[in-house]
C-alpha cells in the first residue's frame, strides 16, 4: 500500500493544457475519485500516474518514490480500463495470469492468486472462457481480477462502470466499494458520473479545464461547494442558480431575486457586508425546496416562502420533480410524492435557507 | 408471383449459375488430374479419365528429372520468404500503426509510392546489387529482395490500427516489453490478417518465375516454375509427365488455401462490419 502524491502536475499537448498545476495527496488506502466533465483532464491525470502519458511538468510520487521516469510496469500499479482491455485471444485465467507470468512468479503461486481472486469476484466458472464469450459485467470482473492478482500498491480505474447497463452499474458500484474495504488498496478512480463519485469516494477531486476545483469528502463537496461549477456539477438535478441582489434589511440581509425575496441565513452574516447592494448568484438545491402544503422538516417563516407556478411535474416514484417558474426564474424542485401540485397551477414552496448558497457572479466563488 | 415463390426461383437461378461457374472453373483441373493418370497412348484417346490407371508419369517425374530437389528448393525459398516477409511486414506495420515518430508520414508516403513502380523496372539495378553482394545464383538472392513487402506493411498497418490502444497499454502495465507486446498481443489479435497475408505471400513467392529465372543459373537451385519451363524444352512431348509436374506444383497452394481459407476471408473482410 502507498500514498500517491501529485505535485504541481502539468500536461501540455501542443498549445492545450490538459492538466494545469494539479496538486493532490491521495492517502494510503484511500478511495479517491477524480470527477469532472469530458475533457477536464481527469483521465490524463490518471494516465500520468499510470505512466501512459509523460509528465510535462511537476512530480508524481508513489510511496516515497518519484516515478516520473519510471516505466509503467515498474510503478507497482494496476489499471482497469473503460473498455476492460482484456486480451481477446487468451482465456480468463491467462488474462489474469499474464502479468504474473511476465514477472516470473512461480506457477503454483500464479495458480493460487488467480483462483483466489476469481473466488473473490465469483468468476471461478469463467476461468477457461475467452473474453468474447463473456457478458459486459463478467468482463468487468475479469478486468478487476487481472488488477487484483497483481497485488499492486495502487489501483487506477478509468471509468470502469461506464460500459455497464444502469442496474449492473449500481450493483457493481457497491461491490467495488466492498472490495476496496476488504483489500484496502489505495485507489484512484476516474468518472464523469457524479453519482458514482458521491457514493464511492472517500474523497472527491472535482476537475474542470485541467484545474482542480475542490477536493473534499463527498458530503462536504455537496454541502459546501467552493464555486458555482462544483455546486452545479455535484448533485442531481443540478443546483438552481438565480441572479439576485443582496440587501441589508434591519438586522439581517435579504436576497432580492426580483420576483421574490428571501432572507440570508443569519449564521452567514459576517461574510455578507462586502456584497450589500451588489449583484450575487443565489443557489438552492432542488432537494432543499419543499411544498408548503405538506409536512416539512422546516417551518414556513417570513423570508422563505416563494410563490411559483408549476410548469411540468415528473413523478419518479418516491419523489416528484417539479419544474417551476417564479417571475423570470426557472426552478427545479424534488418534492415528496404526496404533493398535490398540478401542471399550470400555483404552488407555494419553502426554501431551506440554512442550506442555500450565495456566489460572487464575477469570480463564481462561493460567498457561503 | 408470391414473394416466397420468387425467392425460391431466384435461389434456384443462383445455384444453377454457381454450378455452371464451378464446372467451368474445375474442368481444367479435372482434366489435369486425369491427364496425369493416363499412359502416353491413352492421353489423347480419352478426354478425361482412361479405364487404365497409370502412375508412370509420376514415376518419370521423380526419376528422369530431380523433381524432388526442385520441390524442396521451392518449399525452402517460399517458406523462408513468407516467414521473413511476415515478420518484417507485421513489425513495420505495427510501428507505423501504433507509434509516433518524426517522419512517420514521409515514410508512409515514400513506401506507398514504391507500390506504383513495376517490379520489372527494378530488376536490373537489383541484379547488379546482388551481383556485388555475391548473391547471384543463390537461394538467399531470392529471399532477401522479398524480405520486405510494402503491400504487406500497409496491410498490417491497416489491420493493427484496429487493435485498441488500451490493449497495448494494459500489456505495458502487465510488464510487456514493446517486442513482447508485438509478439504476444498484436500478432495473435491480427491472426486473420496473418492467414490472408501468408496465402498472398506464399502464392506470389511460389509462382515467382521471372526473378528466379534471371538470378539462378544452375539447375540444382531451380524452383518449380523454372524447372517446369525447362522441362517443356527437354520433355516437350511427354505431356503426362509435364501435367504431373504441374499438378504437384499446384498442390501446395491449393492445400494452403484450404487450410487458411476461413482466415483468408476473415482477413479480407476485417473491419468491414462492426465487431
Amino acid at each position: 500500500m502507498a500514498q500517491v502524491l501529485l505535485r504541481n502536475l502539468f500536461k501540455r499537448f501542443d498549445k492545450t493544457v490538459a492538466v494545469n498545476n494539479l496538486s493532490l495527496e491521495i492517502k494510503d488506502r484511500e478511495f479517491m475519485v477524480l470527477v469532472g466533465p469530458s475533457g477536464c483532464g481527469k483521465t490524463t491525470a490518471l494516465r500520468m500516474i499510470a505512466g501512459l502519458e509523460e509528465v510535462s511538468d511537476g512530480d508524481i510520487l508513489i510511496g516515497e518514490r518519484v516515478v516520473n521516469n519510471v516505466s509503467p510496469k515498474d510503478r507497482d500499479i494496476a489499471m482497469v480500463f473503460q473498455n476492460y482491455a482484456l486480451y481477446p485471444h487468451m482465456t480468463v485465467f491467462e488474462n489474469m495470469a499474464f502479468g504474473l507470468k511476465l514477472r516470473k512468479v512461480p506457477k503454483a503461486d500464479i495458480q493460487k492468486r488467480v483462483t483466489d481472486a476469481a473466488a473473490l469476484l465469483g468468476i471461478e466458472v469463467l476461468l477457461q472462457r475467452r473474453p468474447g464469450q463473456l457478458s459486459g459485467g463478467q468482463r468487468q470482473r475479469v478486468a478487476l481480477g487481472r488488477a487484483i492478482v497483481r497485488e499492486p500498491q495502487v489501483f487506477l480505474m478509468d471509468e470502469p462502470l461506464s460500459n455497464l447497463d444502469a442496474k449492473l452499474r449500481v450493483q457493481t458500484r457497491a461491490e467495488l466499494i466492498k472490495l476496496h474495504r476488504r483489500l484496502g488498496i489505495t485507489t484512484v478512480y476516474v468518472t464523469h458520473d457524479q453519482v458514482e463519485a458521491m457514493t464511492m469516494g472517500d474523497r472527491i477531486a472535482v476537475m474542470q479545464g485541467g484545474v482542480l476545483q475542490q477536493c473534499a469528502p463527498p458530503m462536504e463537496i455537496y454541502q459546501h461547494p467552493v464555486n458555482m461549477f462544483v455546486a452545479g456539477f455535484i448533485g442531481t438535478p443540478s443546483m438552481n442558480f438565480l441572479k439576485a441582489t443582496l440587501n441589508k434589511s434591519g438586522d439581517g440581509y435579504s436576497i432580492d431575486c426580483g420576483a421574490f425575496t428571501v432572507s440570508a441565513p443569519a449564521a452567514q452574516a459576517g461574510k455578507l457586508d462586502a456584497y450589500v447592494g451588489k449583484p450575487v448568484i443565489f443557489g438552492v438545491r432542488p432537494a432543499d425546496i419543499f411544498d408548503k402544503s405538506l409536512k416539512n422538516p422546516i417551518e414556513a417563516i417570513e423570508g422563505n416562502i416563494v410563490r411559483t407556478q408549476v410548469d411540468v411535474s415528473e413523478p419518479m416514484g418516491d419523489i416528484i420533480t417539479l419544474y417551476l417558474t417564479a417571475g423570470i426564474h426557472s426552478l427545479v424542485a424534488t418534492v415528496d410524492a404526496e404533493t398535490q401540485a398540478k401542471d399550470g397551477q400555483a404552488l407555494d414552496v419553502l426554501f431551506d435557507l440554512a442550506k442555500t448558497h450565495l456566489f460572487d457572479p464575477e469570480t463564481e466563488q462561493a460567498i457561503y | 408471383m408470391r414473394p416466397q415463390r420468387r425467392t425460391s426461383l431466384s435461389r434456384a437461378l443462383i445455384v444453377i449459375l454457381l454450378l455452371v461457374s464451378a464446372v467451368v472453373a474445375l474442368t481444367p483441373l479435372v482434366w489435369l488430374v486425369a491427364a496425369t493418370t493416363k499412359g502416353p497412348d491413352d492421353l489423347f484417346h480419352y478426354t478425361f479419365f482412361a479405364p487404365r490407371f497409370s502412375a508412370q508419369n509420376y514415376h518419370d517425374l521423380f526419376t528422369k528429372v530431380p523433381f524432388l530437389r526442385y520441390l524442396t528448393n521451392s518449399l525452402f525459398v517460399t517458406g523462408a520468404t513468407v516467414i521473413v516477409q511476415l515478420f518484417f511486414s507485421s513489425l513495420a506495420g505495427f510501428a507505423l500503426a501504433k507509434y509516433e515518430f518524426v517522419g512517420k508520414k514521409v515514410v508512409m508516403v515514400i513506401m506507398l509510392t514504391t507500390l506504383l513502380i513495376p517490379g520489372q523496372v527494378v530488376m536490373a539495378p537489383l541484379y547488379e546489387q546482388l551481383y556485388h553482394l555475391g548473391l547471384v545464383d543463390t537461394r538467399l538472392g531470392l529471399i532477401i529482395p522479398g524480405a520486405v513487402s510494402v503491400f504487406g506493411i500497409f496491410l498490417f498497418r491497416q489491420s493493427i490500427l484496429q487493435v485498441p490502444d488500451e490493449l497495448l497499454q494494459a500489456a505495458r502495465l502487465d510488464g510487456c516489453s514493446e517486442f513482447r507486446i508485438y509478439w504476444d498481443i498484436v500478432m495473435p489479435v491480427t491472426r486473420p490478417m496473418i492467414g490472408a497475408f501468408c496465402l498472398i505471400s506464399f502464392m506470389a513467392a511460389w509462382n515467382n518465375f521471372l526473378w528466379p529465372q534471371i538470378l539462378l543459373h544452375h539447375d540444382d537451385k531451380f524452383t518449380l516454375p523454372i524447372a517446369l519451363n525447362q522441362m517443356i524444352g527437354i520433355y516437350g512431348n511427354q505431356y503426362g509427365m509435364l501435367m504431373a509436374g504441374t499438378l504437384v506444383s499446384v498442390l501446395p497452394v491449393a492445400i494452403l488455401f484450404l487450410v487458411l481459407q476461413r482466415e483468408f476471408v476473415a482477413g479480407l473482410t476485417a473491419g468491414a462490419v462492426k465487431g
